[in-house]
This record gives C-alpha cells, structure tokens and sequence, in this order.
C-alpha cells in the first residue's frame, strides 16, 4: 500500500500549544508584528548611518 | 589551507554526509522516504526549511552584494514573512488534508491531470536548470580561489549529496541539514567575530558602521517608486510576496521539508520559526559584506577580486597602469577616512561635513579604478567574467582567517551547497516519481517496493543530471541572481495556478490550463524584451495567469450555455 497514511483529524485543529498563544491567529498576529518592527528598525537604522 | 583545515573540512562534509546515510540506511516505507520520519518536530522542520533555501550561493554572493552595493538587498526578503503566514494558513492545511506526497497533486484533485502535469512540469524545468547552477555555483568560486581542478570538486560534490540523498531520501536530508546549518551557523558566526576583531585601529565596530554608513552602503530602506531600481521596499513586498509565496508554497524542494511530521502544527511552527528569523539573519550577512567593504578600506587587496580571471587577461602595461593606480587611491582612501574619524569626533558639523565629502570622493575614485580595471579586461576580452563580488568574502576567508577556521568557513560553504542540493534532489525525484512515473503507470502505485526503487532511480538520475549539467554549461556572472531570475520567469505562472485553485472556486481545468500557458509565454517575451526588475516577473506572471484563467473561464462558460439551450 503506498497511500500516506491519513492525518490525524483531531491534531489537525488543535490549538498551537505556544505559551501565551491560543489560537493560530494570534500566533500569525505575532510574527506579522515582528517583521513590522524589523522594516520598522530597518528604517530608523537607514536614517541613522545612510 | 594546511592539515588543521583539510581536516576540519573533510571531517565535517563527510562526516555529516556519513552519518545521515548510515542512519537513515533502513528506511524501507515510501512515506518516510518521500515527506520524512513522521515524528519530525518544529525545529527540525525549521532547519530544514532554512537550510533548503540556504545554498552555498547565498553565503558567497550575499556578503559579496553588501561589499559592492550595500545591504538593499535585504528588502529582497521583506515579502517572505507574509507569504509564510499565507502559506501556514491556507496551503498547509489543504496539503495536510489531501494527505499528498507533491504539491502538485493537489492540482489534480482541484482540476485535472493535465494542469497537475504542467504544474510539476514548469518545476522541474526550473529547479531541474537551477540543480545544475546549484552545484556549479561555490564549485567554480572555490576551484578559483584556491586553485582546485574544477571538474573534480563538482563530481566530488555532487556523489556525496547523490549518497546520502538516495539512500535515505526526505529522512536523511532532514536529519543532515540540522548538522550542516549548526557548521553553517558556526562558520558564519566564526567569520563575523574576527572580522570585527579584524577591523582596523581607530575604527572598531562602531566607527566602521558609521564608515559603512557614509559611504553608502548601509541604505537598507529605500521607499523609491522608480520601477527600474532593482531592490526597493516595493519589490521586496510585492515581488517578494509572491516569489516567496510561489516558492515555499509551491516548489516541491520547499513542501516536502514541511508536510510531513505529527501534525499540522509542526509544519506551521516550522515555517514561521523561518518567517521571524530570516530578514535578521540576512541582515547579519549582508551587514558582512558591508564591514567587509570598511576593512578592505585599510587591507591591501586586488583591484579585481577574481585574481584567476584577472591574471589571465591582464598582461601588457595597461593593467599595471591601474594595479598602481588603484593602491594610491586606497592610500588616499584611508587617509580620508580616519580625517572623517577625526572630524567626527571634534563634534565641528562643518568640519564632519567636509571631511565626510572628501572621503566620498577619494572612495569614488577607488570605485571609479575599479570600474575601469572591469572595463580593461573587457576590451582584452569580451568574454571575461567581470563581475567579481562572489570573491570578495572567500578571498576574506582564505586570506585573513587562521587555520582551523579557513577549514570550519568552506565546511560551511560545502554544508550549504549540501543542504539545498539534497532538498533539490529529493524533490525532483519525488516528483517525477509521483507526478509522472504513476501517472503513466497507474497499476504500479500499490506496489510499494518497486515506488522506492523508482523514487530512488530518479533520485539518482537527477543528481547525475545535476552533476552533468554543471561539468559542461556555463552560467551567468551574478551566480545568485542567475537563480532568482529563473525562479521569477516560472514561479509566478505556478503560484497562478494554486491561487486560482484555491481562491477561485468556479475556475475549471481547461481555462487555468490554456491560461497558464499563455502567461508563461508572456512573461518570456516580456523578459527578453522589456528592463524591469527580475521580481515584478513573479507578480506579472501570477496575474496574468489569475486574469487569463478568469477570462477564459468566461468564455468557455458562455460557449458552455449557448451550447446548451442550442441544443
């Protein structure tokens, strides 16, 4: 039988079990928060030494 | 290079190489050899993700791109993020829920056989050319720094990578790019601190950034519209976003690191462990080349760093003119420096400001020696290989490093070539296997012994292909950019496809089909005959391809009605 077996359903939803985050969204809401503060300090770091 | 280097080079790639062969020996089940042990983690998806995209190019050309142009390029990164958020929250999951080996049998579960094979067609074509310029890449740069037969450091290279890669397929390429990105890491780590222990007197660290700054190549931001630059915030996000979305989302090399594991959570944590660390880390190596740029300020170097090339052509007087010529502009290049050192710590704005001028223009003129020097090996030979800034950090490395570490800093080169080789290969050969093999032998897709063999033919074949195609063609200058522009003529057209797969429901097979062939056609002809940045092709052949899709569908659904009530 060469079909991969089957994802577990149940694990599929499951919440992203990183402190501090309960849904995946709020995990997404974190690194898109992130790279904002990285342009963010890209800029100022452009300003300063350009 | 000495023993202490030789050893540390050879234990370290080979020993790695070994080691994941020997461990991953046993793998007999096909979903093990092709998406990896199913218990993998975050971090060792992670890894692997890093290291696939990771080549020995990067670290080769990246360094050389801060030294020559600064580090604009790291905006070339701004999209990555964002397409990994995308791809964690609407491609994973769907490849997770199909259960697929290839990203492409996706497309024929959304449309049909034919757009699954134009999907693995155009990646094949594309990553099957950039395995060969993979390979060829920090081969040709090595070979000529430290004078090494070409050929045999390709061959040499390629077995290895062949080795290990069939014998435990998706599994042993994870398990090596875990130690290969620990070498990679520690070398380039390695590399900084002594190049910062190496910057000169008077300067440190910081009077070097601000050097760095100065003379302009500390721009990391630039919010110009101007379509012709080639590095702005605005190709970062928008030709970015989609070269990043097509190639983590739809490259095989990529998806195979990360749909295998527990759950679906691995891969996501995975894949977003790259979103946060990427644009920094690029940064540090970027920021590299730009140090460089500030201690080759005060280091005798060539005026070309391609000394191979450089002898080869520059014979007559002519070169010797511009050799003297280029180490008294350094002289003064210095001298203007450490006067703007000066002028800056007087806390006097005028006096800054002039000394900053005349700094500017004594590095100018050494720019300006070194654009002549390109311009003299080109008239003694139109076909020399003028661009010399994939030279400049391993001529750093063999030059200026100690023993021990010139062996720890190629150990890195070679586990990095390693590594994104290894994940090519795999790849082409999953998808030949499964795309194309089954699709014309449909009866042989129960028997799972002969899938493993075939995978493992294929596996092989691809890295002979590879080896081959490196040992007999020639690649453009910009070894990186080489491979950047390849993946933004095909990847824009592909990710096309995925988004009208999923976003555009109503979209059938025949119109993404004919649509996509189109755009593929357009962006080719626009290539070849328009100036525009290499990424906005990500974006004009992903929106051709949406629109024609939209149009077509149209059409043929309106053929489809008055076919319909005629009859």
């Amino acid at each position: 039988m060469t079909s991969p077996p089957r994802p577990d359903r149940h694990r599929e939803t499951e919440s992203p079990d990183v402190p501090g985050f309960g849904t995946w969204s709020a995990v997404y809401l974190f690194v898109f928060g992130w790279f904002v503060l990285v342009v963010a300090l890209l800029t100022v770091f452009t300003a300063m030494y350009a | 290079m000495n023993v202490a280097d030789w050893i540390v080079l050879l234990a370290t790639i080979v020993g790695i190489a070994a080691y994941g062969a020997w461990r991953t020996r046993q793998v007999r089940n096909l979903n093990t050899y092709l998406r990896g042990k199913p218990s993998t983690g975050w971090g060792t998806i992670g890894l692997s993700v890093m290291a696939t995209q990771a080549s020995a190019i990067t670290y080769l050309s990246i360094p050389g791109q801060g030294f020559e142009s600064g580090i604009g390029f790291v905006q070339n990164y701004f999209g990555l993020p964002l397409a990994l958020i995308i791809v964690c929250a609407v491609f994973l999951p769907m490849y997770r829920r199909l259960n697929v080996y290839t990203a492409y049998q996706f497309l024929a579960e959304r449309f049909d056989e034919k757009t699954r094979l134009l999907g693995a067609g155009l990646f094949l074509l594309q990553r099957g050319l950039a395995a060969g310029v993979t390979i060829y890449a920090p081969a040709i740069i090595v070979s000529t720094v430290l004078g090494w037969p070409l050929d045999p450091v390709i061959v040499a290279t390629g077995l290895l990578v062949i080795a290990y890669t069939v014998t435990g397929g998706s599994e042993a390429v994870a398990l090596t790019h875990r130690w290969q990105m620990a070498v990679i890491a520690a070398g380039m780590v390695t590399a900084l601190i002594l190049l910062i222990l190496r910057l000169p007197d008077g300067l440190h660290f910081s009077g070097s950034v601000a050097a760095a700054g100065a003379l302009g190549k500390l721009h990391a931001v630039d919010f110009s519209l101007d379509p012709s630059r080639r590095y702005t915030v605005w190709t970062g996000l928008f030709g970015g976003l989609f070269l990043s979305l097509s190639y983590f989302g739809t490259d095989q090399s990529q998806v195979q690191r990360y749909i295998g594991g527990p759950s679906l959570r691995e891969g996501r944590l995975g894949l977003l462990f790259n979103a946060v660390l990427k644009i920094p880390m690029q940064f540090v190596i970027l920021m590299v080349g730009a140090l460089l740029f500030v201690f080759y300020q005060f280091a005798p170097h060539p005026v070309f760093f391609n000394q191979a090339e450089w002898r080869r052509h520059a014979q007559d007087g002519r070169f010797r003119v511009i050799e003297t010529e280029h180490a008294q502009a350094l002289a003064q290049s210095q001298s203007a420096i450490r006067a703007w050192v000066q002028a800056r710590a007087s806390d006097d704005a005028a006096r800054e400001a002039t000394a900053r001028a005349a700094m500017v223009a004594a590095n100018d003129r050494a720019q300006a020696i070194r654009a002549e020097a390109r311009a003299a090996l080109l008239a003694a030979d139109p076909r020399a290989k003028i661009k010399d800034s994939d030279y400049v950090f391993i001529t750093f490395i063999v030059t200026q490093l100690p023993h021990g570490a010139v062996g720890l800093l190629l150990a890195a080169m070679f586990a990095a070539a390693l590594s994104s080789k290894a994940s090519e290969l795999s790849a082409l050969g999953s998808t030949t296997t499964i795309d194309f093999w089954r699709h014309f032998r449909p009866l042989a897709a129960a028997d799972e012994a002969r899938n493993m063999r075939v995978a493992r033919r294929f596996t092989a074949l691809w890295g002979i292909f590879a080896v081959a195609f490196a040992l007999f063609a020639g690649f453009a200058e910009n070894l990186i950019e080489a491979i950047n522009i390849l993946g933004s003529i095909f990847y824009g057209v592909l990710l096309g496809l995925f988004l009208v797969a999923f976003f555009l429901r109503h979209v059938g097979g025949s119109a993404v089909f004919f649509a996509a062939i189109a755009a593929q056609t357009l962006v080719i002809v626009m290539y070849f005959s328009l100036n525009i940045g290499y990424l906005w092709y990500n974006l004009i052949g992903c929106a051709a391809c949406i629109a024609l899709s939209l149009v077509l569908q149209a059409i043929l659904s309106r053929r489809a009605g008055v076919g319909g009530r005629a009859s």
